[in-house]
């Protein structure tokens, strides 16, 4: 059942639940963020309505900076106006930001230890029809390698607004990666959000899980409709699972994750990113030092995306909820 | 800005050849590091640090500085020496560069040396930041309390990143931004014009919308109301083309582009250090 000590969304299963992209929310977050800092700025790469800056850039225009299709001056001129006290969000493509200008960011924002925010829209193969050159599959592995900066991921546009409000005064640079298409709201209001914190959105009804899911981003409304099926149906067994969403990816949770490791001695992740160097990963690398457990990756392995709707996308790549099934099947075999 | 006296020009000449002999005895003790920039932009570094910067090197982080961004971060033995000479901290730890636990990096980093505005090295990234440091004075109505600078090299015009910058300033019509562009023709592999041709160097600047002033980089008068012109330019961003020798003051370095990436031996260094001193004894 969905915690209830988290006060998530109740009509998560209902068939009109609410869907919103990712990415408004950080709009709306942005423009919250206004208000309460002056200091926050946003700078944008010709990109300011697809990223959802426009809400900031109508009440604060003096603000903001657009830059042109500039994603290297982007990230480079947003560190020089950190440097004189601002807190800028710089936002575009995740393709293009942190995809063009990886270097940039390393040099003039992370090792030169600038407060900014680079927000990568548009992140996985949910983009769609765009193809691949606009899915970015590899953005968390660039940006979590890199030393001093935070990487957040977020489930929905609520988390992504709770998000982009907590970014504004961690005084360090982080990385937010949003995804495009609408999502079903899993999350409210009232849902504590907090970076470096994992929660456990998914509990069994009784008694202690199985396996446990950890998921960050868009799929985690996949992931719960995976557990919620594994639960009720008869041909799984009934298999008991609870479902961790890692949005904060750096900090990352050590001691939620290996608290869920012990509890079940199994772990299946689950993100759109390459399972190389990703959420995946950096949950891989917490276990083996910590707690070793079999781990099922599900995410896209060692391929480009392409055309398609996201749904289309989703079930090629092995996805979807019934993939998820399959792994939590998997894996729990795999359990000594 | 104060008035630059025949007087003036003399002790900055006399700074210029200590800081010039600094740079040739750390380069030698680190067995690294670039000779020619270095020696090249020593009269500009001078005359900056000495005349033209509002700073205090007792209190680094003064709010009112004016700020001065370094974007070739391989020429910072002269930054570190200008900086030493002019009071930021002891002489004597110049001979600490690029070795183990040092402040003073192979390229500048602020976690080492807090007081330095920028980390650098990578080419094309310093003028966007000092972009970014004036658009914050413009949106917090600052630009007319202090200027932003950027030294910058010819070579790192070869990096689409600098273009995104000139195009950025010009747009914005940033008046505090002041860039000065290291016009020393070399770059590592050659010759600037046999590696990448950047001439019409001043029309491309213009085309940016820059105002542009092409200046001798060791003409410290020239220099002087280079800047000072700069400073009363209104309407848009200045850039001073500063052409300078690479490897000024040596003459077995100067003008030869294989000093660009090298240090010289304890000989190298000594005879180097012999014509310094000469020419000091002549300055007084």
């Amino acid at each position: 059942m969905l915690n209830p000590k988290l006060k998530l969304n109740p009509k998560l299963f209902n068939q009109d639940v609410e869907q919103i992209p990712i990415r408004k929310g950080f709009g709306q977050g942005l423009l919250l963020a206004g208000e309460m800092d002056k200091n926050v700025v946003a700078l944008c790469a010709d990109l300011t309505e697809s990223t959802q800056m426009h809400f900031f850039r109508e009440k604060f225009s003096e603000r903001f900076i657009e830059v042109g299709v500039a994603e290297q001056n982007l990230v480079t001129v947003a560190s020089g106006m950190a440097a004189m006290g601002k807190i800028p969000f710089c936002s575009s493509y995740a393709m293009f930001s942190p995809g063009r200008n990886w270097e940039q960011i390393r040099t003039t924002i992370a090792y030169n230890d600038r407060p900014v925010k680079i927000v990568g829209s548009h992140a996985g193969i949910s983009v769609g029809a765009d193809g691949g050159t606009h899915q970015a599959l590899e953005d968390i592995a660039l940006m979590r390698v890199i030393p001093n900066m935070d990487v957040i991921s977020p489930c929905d546009a609520i988390e992504a607004k709770k998000a982009t409000v907590a970014l504004v005064k961690t005084g360090k640079p982080a990385y937010l990666r949003l995804a495009r298409e609408k999502t079903p709201t899993i999350t409210t209001e009232e849902t504590p959000f907090e970076i470096g914190k994992a929660e456990i959105y998914w509990i069994p009804d009784v008694g202690l899980a199985q396996v446990g899911i950890i998921v960050t981003g868009s799929l985690t409304y996949r992931a719960i409709l995976a557990a919620k099926e594994l639960e009720a149906s008869e041909r799984t067994q009934k298999i008991k699972t609870k479902v961790m969403n890692l949005s904060s990816i750096i900090p990352i949770d050590v001691e939620a994750i290996i608290a869920l490791a012990k509890e079940c001695k199994a772990i299946v992740t689950i993100e759109e990113h390459q399972v190389k160097g990703g959420m995946g990963s950096a949950v891989a690398e917490v276990l083996a030092q910590n707690y070793p457990v079999p781990i099922e990756f599900i995410g896209v392995h060692n391929s480009f995306g392409q055309s398609g709707t996201p749904d289309e996308l989703i079930k090629h790549y092995k996805m979807e909820v019934s993939d998820i099934i399959l792994a939590v099947e998997k894996v729990l075999k795999r359990k000594i | 800005m104060a008035f630059l006296s025949n007087e003036k020009i003399r002790g900055l000449q006399k700074t210029a050849n200590l800081i010039r002999q600094s740079i040739i005895e750390m380069l030698v003790e680190a067995k690294s590091g670039h000779t020619a920039g270095p020696l090249g932009m020593t009269d500009v570094f001078t005359l900056f640090y000495f005349h033209i910067l509002k700073h205090d090197p007792k209190n680094p982080f003064w709010e009112g500085r004016d700020r001065l961004v370094l974007s070739n971060g391989h020429i910072c033995p002269v930054l570190y020496a200008t900086m030493a000479h002019s009071g930021y901290f002891p002489v004597e730890e110049l001979k600490t560069l690029r070795k183990f636990g040092t402040r003073l990096q192979g390229h500048p980093h602020r976690e080492y040396l807090p007081f330095i505005e920028n980390s650098s090295g990578p080419l094309g990234e310093g003028l966007s930041q000092a972009i970014g440091m004036a658009l914050a004075d413009k949106i917090d109505k600052k630009d007319k309390d202090r200027f932003i600078y950027c030294f910058m090299s010819d070579g790192e015009l070869d990096e689409g990143n600098s273009w995104e910058a000139i195009m950025l300033a010009g747009k914005n019509k940033l008046r505090n931004l002041i860039a000065v562009v290291d016009r020393n023709n070399i770059q590592i592999d050659g010759y600037t014009e046999h590696i990448m041709p950047l001439e019409p160097l001043a029309d491309k600047w213009q085309a940016f919308n820059w105002h542009v002033i092409e200046v001798g980089g060791h003409d410290f008068k020239a220099l002087n109301e280079a800047v000072e012109e700069a400073q009363e330019i209104f309407e848009k961003p200045t850039v001073i083309i500063a052409h300078t020798i690479p490897g000024k003051g040596v003459k077995e370095f100067e003008r030869d582009y294989k000093w660009h990436g090298i240090s010289p031996n304890k000989e190298q260094g000594e005879m180097a250090l012999k014509e310094l001193r000469n020419k000091l004894r002549q300055v007084s």
